[in-house]
């Protein structure tokens, strides 16, 4: 009696059917593996050829580089993935990025000791600027926002913690929690904050408040001033620039990297 | 030439510019004059001429006074030419760069080319004869320059001028430049899309697909920017390219590490690094990725992690736990020591000094004393007494 689907026949059938779909698998793969070869190669020279027209407009224009890395961000394509990536090495969007790293890092090393390692967005540009000289390109906020989030890969403690309508760069591992974070963006106002302010901006027991002050103390964030009127206040030099009269120098920040 | 004269280069109101050309030199009659590199204009109403250096010094012609045209090729001349014969002047003209000359014509030579399109918008004007249906000022019809008492406004009139050209000529291109980027994006999703298929294939398959091909479709990926969807890592995310880096790296800091005591962070190796390769620069996962290789391919440096997040490359020879012997006897002689006077001492940075005291007082020689002054270190005593 013929039954379908059963027996060493249909086994063998099916074996032969499932060998031959995978084996059209992995044809398929490896077709569309040689397709994106082939792309990837005219990719390329329509990179090549935009290159060749719009490479200044990138190193140049500020407003243009964030176009360019969000229409990336929209597609899935990080430019700054790899040195070696198409972007990078055609529109040296790469070296813009990865040079604006180093210079930030020699940046919050030459000022760690001043205010512990947190410093404004501002005065990270203002400082980064002031290294790269007046022949260097344009560099935005945004560029260094970006560069900052790259160098997170390095595993340096480097976060974005955004206060009021700006942010502060923290360069050190030191570990601030939202407690901590909450407290900067409130002393972000007048540079400082005290215990009382705490208490009645965020409705905090003396005691949390406490705490997060000491810790900040204890991390190099904070000042404490004892003579203040009424109350101790607690400065954080990374909100207020009048102290940096001083300038500090691209030397001065290299020598700052043992 | 004595048949222009002195203009700001500002257009009347019915008047509107049709074609311009850079590179233009004018000649009077077959004499070279000092007029050697400017801008050719041809408004509705005018030829203006005007200097490619010093954008103040230009000059006019009304086409009304133009008598007639002619384009002068020469094979033995590299560069063509425009004649252009112009009525007399008016006897009441305004100041112009000649006040008499014996010739009746200029010549236009066009070392930039455009003569063509030049030549052809010219005549077109000439036939179509605006100027007769778009009266302007009175001062143009009389083919009278700028009034004396507007002449001290010429120079900022002309700078205002020309930074207004400026910003025209910026924003064309970045117009052109974001049409050009969107189609370039365009192409590139499409190499996304096929990447997403590829690897949800492999995913599905896997092992129908050899090694080498892995490894070409994680190249790819790299050279795009795409992050690797396929998890399936033989030798973590690194590709042929960051074993390379890894041995590169081992020839770079081997004798930077051995001066800093075998260790630096990674942060320290990514300045150091970069600063010596002046361009084509290693993005930060560039240098993460070489580094995970160190070990895999038993190089003499290594990569290590602290429980802080902090990473560091050490030298294989170095023995961070070794060192923690002699940190505990720095720390007993001065009694005790915060990071920062540690790394004083020794001579590390504060980080990787800081590092070293939380190890020690994880394996328990070293006690920390928290307090609102800071972080400090002491030998434990609670170990080595009793």
């Amino acid at each position: 009696m013929h039954r379908r689907g059963v027996g060493a026949g249909a086994i063998a059938k099916k074996k032969l059917a499932e060998a031959k779909y995978k084996e059209r698998g992995t044809v398929l793969a490896e077709d569309q593996l040689a397709q994106m070869s082939k792309q990837l190669d005219m990719f390329k020279t329509n990179l090549e050829e935009f290159a060749s027209k719009h490479k200044q407009e990138i190193r140049k224009n500020p407003e243009f580089r964030v176009q360019f890395q969000d229409m990336c961000a929209t597609i899935g394509v990080d430019p700054l993935k790899a040195g070696k990536g198409f972007w990078s090495e055609m529109l040296g969007v790469g070296d813009f990025y990865y040079e604006l790293g180093v210079q930030i890092i020699e940046v919050c090393l030459a000022l760690k000791h001043r205010n512990g390692g947190l410093i404004t967005l501002e005065e990270l540009h203002q400082q980064v600027l002031k290294g790269r000289g007046k022949f260097a390109q344009d560099v935005s906020q945004d560029d260094l926002i970006r560069a900052i989030k790259k160098l997170k890969a390095l595993g340096t403690g480097f976060s974005i913690i955004p206060v009021g309508g700006t942010y502060l760069i923290q360069s050190v591992p030191a570990e601030l929690n939202m407690d901590h974070t909450v407290v900067l963006q409130l002393a972000e106002k007048n540079g400082y904050v005290t215990v009382s302010e705490i208490k009645a901006s965020l409705k905090w027991e003396t005691e949390r408040a406490r705490q997060v002050l000491e810790h900040l103390l204890k991390e190099g964030l904070a000042w404490l001033d004892l003579q203040a009127p009424g109350e101790a206040h607690y400065w954080l030099p990374a909100l207020f620039t009048d102290l940096y009269s001083q300038e500090v120098t691209a030397e001065e920040a290299r020598e700052a990297l043992p | 030439m004595d048949r222009f004269l002195w203009t700001s280069g500002l257009l009347e109101i019915n008047e509107t510019l049709v074609i311009q050309q850079r590179g233009v030199r004018i000649y009077d009659g077959e004499e070279k004059i000092k007029f050697d590199a400017g801008t050719l204009l041809l408004s509705t109403h005018r030829l203006i001429w005007r200097d490619q250096k010093n954008h103040v010094s230009q000059f006019s012609a009304s086409v009304l006074g133009l008598e007639s045209l002619r384009v002068f090729f020469s094979f033995l001349a590299k560069v063509a030419k425009i004649v252009v014969h112009l009525h007399p002047a008016p006897p009441n003209k305004e100041p112009g760069p000649f006040q008499s000359s014996k010739n009746s014509y200029v010549k236009l030579s066009f070392k930039e080319h455009g003569q063509i399109e030049f030549y052809r918008r010219l005549s077109e004007e000439m036939t179509q004869r605006r100027w007769e249906n778009m009266p302007v000022s009175q001062s143009l019809q009389m083919n009278r320059g700028p009034q004396p008492g507007r002449i001290r406004a010429v120079g900022i009139v002309g700078i205002e001028r020309k930074l207004e050209e400026k910003r025209k000529e910026t924003d064309k291109n970045i117009s052109e430049a974001f049409e050009d980027l969107s189609k370039l994006m365009i192409k590139a999703k499409e190499m996304v899309e096929l990447s997403k298929s590829i690897a949800s294939k492999i995913k599905d398959k896997q092992g129908d697909i050899t090694e080498d091909e892995t490894i070409r479709f994680k190249s790819y990926l790299l050279s795009m920017g795409i992050a690797n969807p396929v998890t399936r890592e033989t030798y973590g995310s690194g590709t042929q390219y960051h074993m390379q880096l890894a041995k590169q790296l081992v020839g770079i800091l081997q004798v930077p590490l051995e001066e800093r005591g075998g260790i630096m962070s990674l942060t320290e190796v990514y300045c150091l690094v970069n600063r010596a390769r002046g361009m084509e620069l290693l993005s930060p996962e560039d240098l993460v990725n070489a580094c995970k290789m160190l070990d895999a391919l038993k190089l003499p440096l290594r990569l290590r992690v602290f429980d802080s997040g902090v990473m560091v490359i050490e030298l294989q020879s170095h023995k961070e736990e070794e060192m923690l012997a002699s940190a505990l006897e720095t720390v007993s002689e001065k009694g005790s020591l915060t990071s920062e006077e540690f790394a004083k001492l020794v001579g590390m940075s504060v980080l990787l000094a800081k590092e070293r005291l939380l190890l020690a007082e994880k394996m328990g020689h070293l006690c920390r004393d928290d307090s609102v002054e800071g972080l400090r270190f002491y030998p434990n005593l609670f170990m080595t007494q009793n």
